[in-house]
């Protein structure tokens, strides 16, 4: 069922919390919102299942506003980050539970609770009580607890914070493919940015309460639309310089190059303030020789090799490049950057190409 | 090894210190079998006799066995006044968005530091006025208000353990507030029910003052009562029978206590809640 939230603000007391948000999620498709501790994605959350009131806008499931409908009208699953099994009932019971609340058959019951538990692989556990199984076993039950009712909609806030790596890898694509398989339409709270890009079809980046960008994971890294995407993007994450522009050339206090026609021609001005970003990948020795500093440091992760360099003016950027350690530590280079991929940010922190055009051309 | 010995040694001095009760008990067990005699501690002979309130009706006294029953009525209706509120009262205060929460907090550990007798000139004066006084029903109300605090205070503690998302949980799960609090809370709390059921118990079971001054008249009688009317005759006190009657008066208690006393140990110690 498609999600469209319009104008939705929400305050606790004098705080805003979340201001005028919009956005819209389509049936089956599953939309990750990501972002910083406290900018509101659990607020969000909480908002569309109904566990608080919103301060004003509108929430729609379908063409139906569920602004005055109670929560457990919506019909919506909910996959708490800390599970919130019920401890004095066994896993059957637990996963019963919202049938069972419906008067449904008994025998319709057991029937559904097999059917779902066999499909996240947890049939043989359904008589133990739940601190008798591991984390990736409770998250399982929370999920099919969620799941059973077939609600309208799914929404998971951190779903996989709490398990640890190899679990957490492995649950990622099992929740991908149980939201696929199910076709529901599903919201993850997430603030790692991995997890999002992975398991997602689109994610909807939040800071400060206030979304912003909703795109696929691949053109939100390679078309981020203002400074604070491009830098939450990314591991190792992209690298920005300061310059101004002057007679076709950015030009900052230790590094200046041309800058391409598509560029020129978004309406920018000459001594206009910009800020440049470029992700580690496109500062490489064979791009030419514009970066020109010394290696503060290095860090080998083995296949890439990781180096940050620091321009004369202090300012750092970071380059990556396949294989082992080829410099050393204080050894001066001079590196070149591949210009068709450098974003070029105005004085107001906003991707240029997207202020003009929605979504950048590519060059 | 030094372990071992400490222990032993607190052992020998508790023992010793406790000596003297044993000594008590010993001798309170004696007497109320047997004859005592007036020149050696120990006993003449095994009798009955001082048992003789259970088949007879002493003179100038209601039966024991209606007495008994008083009590367990008393008792019992308290205990289960006291869960009842104590349950729901304290669910409100540890949920529910309401005005002066924090003060209406305050103002009950308060009330529960007000020593009863100093009410109970007010309460007597309240109780004649809608016409309990003398009643088994006016000192159950009583009693029962004046356990609240202490309850509502327990139950409040132990609902703040279960965590919130578990009842929001419950409420996606389409159930209503009331089934989330009777199904999936409820459940959690027992240990403290049980702490709370335990205590206003044994509390009621041992309460003198109230009865003997709202309810003084035979047929509302406690077995508090009853026994310190043993004491207060006019002729010589039969010292057997107050024992016998007192043996009899704390049975309940001790059987009570021998049944759930790992159960209290257990909420002293691990704090109940759960661990999710
Ligand atoms: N009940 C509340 N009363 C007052 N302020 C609140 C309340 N709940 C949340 N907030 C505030 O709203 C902001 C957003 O909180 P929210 O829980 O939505 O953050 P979040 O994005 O989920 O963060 P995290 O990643 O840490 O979970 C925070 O600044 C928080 O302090
Ligand atoms: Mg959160």
């Amino acid at each position: 069922m498609k999600i469209i939230l319009k104008k939705f603000s929400k305050n606790f007391g004098q705080v805003e919390v979340i201001k005028d948000m919009d956005l819209e999620i389509e049936s089956g498709e599953m939309v990750a919102l990501l972002g910083p501790s406290g900018c509101g994605k659990t607020t969000t959350l909480f908002a569309i299942c109904g566990i608080h009131n919103i301060t004003s806008g509108q929430i729609l499931f379908g063409d139906r506003v569920i602004n005055n409908v109670p929560t457990q009208e919506r019909n919506v699953g909910v996959v708490f980050q800390n599970y919130a099994l019920y401890p004095h009932l066994t896993i059957y019971e637990n996963i019963a539970f919202p049938l069972r609340i419906r008067k449904m058959e008994k025998s319709e019951i057991d029937q559904l609770v097999q059917e779902y538990s066999e499909m996240v692989g947890i049939s043989n556990l359904l008589s133990r009580r739940p601190m008798h199984l591991s984390g990736g076993q409770q998250q399982r039950v929370a999920l099919v607890r969620a799941l059973i009712r077939k609600p309208n909609v799914l929404l998971m806030d951190e779903p996989l914070a709490n398990l640890d790596a190899a679990l957490r890898l492995r649950m990622r694509s099992e929740i991908r493919r149980i939201q696929q398989e199910t076709g529901i339409t599903a919201i993850l709270v997430t603030h790692d940015q991995v997890e999002a890009m992975s398991m997602s079809d689109r994610i909807a980046i939040m800071n400060d309460g206030k979304i912003q960008q909703i795109s696929t994971p691949t053109e939100m890294y390679s078309d981020p639309k203002n400074t604070f995407v491009a830098g939450f993007i990314g591991n190792p994450p992209i690298s920005f310089y300061n310059g101004v522009l002057q007679k076709n050339y950015f030009v900052g206090t230790a590094m200046k190059f041309e800058l391409s026609e598509a560029t020129l021609s978004n309406g920018i001005q000459e001594e206009q303030k910009l800020e440049i970003g470029v992700r580690p990948e496109y500062v490489h020795p064979n791009f030419g020789d514009e970066v020109e500093g010394k290696i503060l440091f290095i860090e080998p992760q083995g296949r890439e090799t990781l180096y940050d360099i620091e321009l004369d003016d202090g300012q750092v950027i970071r380059s990556i490049q396949m294989g082992s350690q080829q410099y050393q530590m204080g050894e001066r280079i001079q590196w070149g950057m591949d210009h068709k991929n450098i974003l070029v940010f105005d004085e107001n922190g906003e991707n240029i190409f997207s202020k003009l055009y929605g979504t950048s051309p590519k060059l | 090894m030094e372990k071992h010995n400490s222990n032993r040694i607190s052992t020998i001095i508790l023992f010793v210190l406790s000596l003297p009760l044993f000594i008590l008990y010993f001798f309170f067990f004696l007497d109320v079998f047997t004859v005592p005699s007036t020149d050696s501690i120990w006993p003449e002979s095994f009798t009955l006799v001082h048992w003789r309130f259970l088949t007879e009706t002493l003179s100038g006294k209601p039966s024991i066995w209606i007495t008994t029953l008083n009590t367990l009525i008393f008792s019992g209706c308290v205990v289960a006044i006291v869960l009842v509120l104590s349950s729901t009262a304290g669910y409100a205060l540890s949920r529910l968005k309401m005005p002066y929460r924090s003060q209406l907090l305050g103002t009950l550990l308060l009330l529960h530091s007000f020593p009863s007798v100093s009410l109970l000139i007010a309460i007597f004066i309240i109780l004649q006025m809608i016409g309990l006084y003398d009643s088994l029903v006016g000192v159950i109300i009583i009693k029962a208000s004046l356990e609240l605090p202490f309850g509502i205070w327990i139950m409040k503690g132990f609902y703040d353990t279960v965590p919130w998302e578990i009842e929001m949980s419950g409420v996606q799960d389409g159930a209503s507030r009331f089934t989330v609090w009777y199904k999936l809370i409820l459940p959690q709390i027992y240990p403290g029910l049980a702490a709370l059921s335990i205590f206003s118990f044994i509390s009621s079971w041992g309460e003198y003052v109230l009865p003997f001054v709202l309810a003084p008249s035979a047929e509302q009688q406690t077995l508090s009562v009853y026994l310190a009317g043993l004491l207060s005759e006019t002729t010589a006190v039969d010292y057997g029978l107050l024992k016998a009657v007192g043996l009899f008066y704390m049975l309940p208690v001790m059987i009570f206590y021998i049944f759930t006393h790992e159960k209290l140990m257990n909420i002293y110690g691990g704090g109940g809640g759960s661990k999710g």
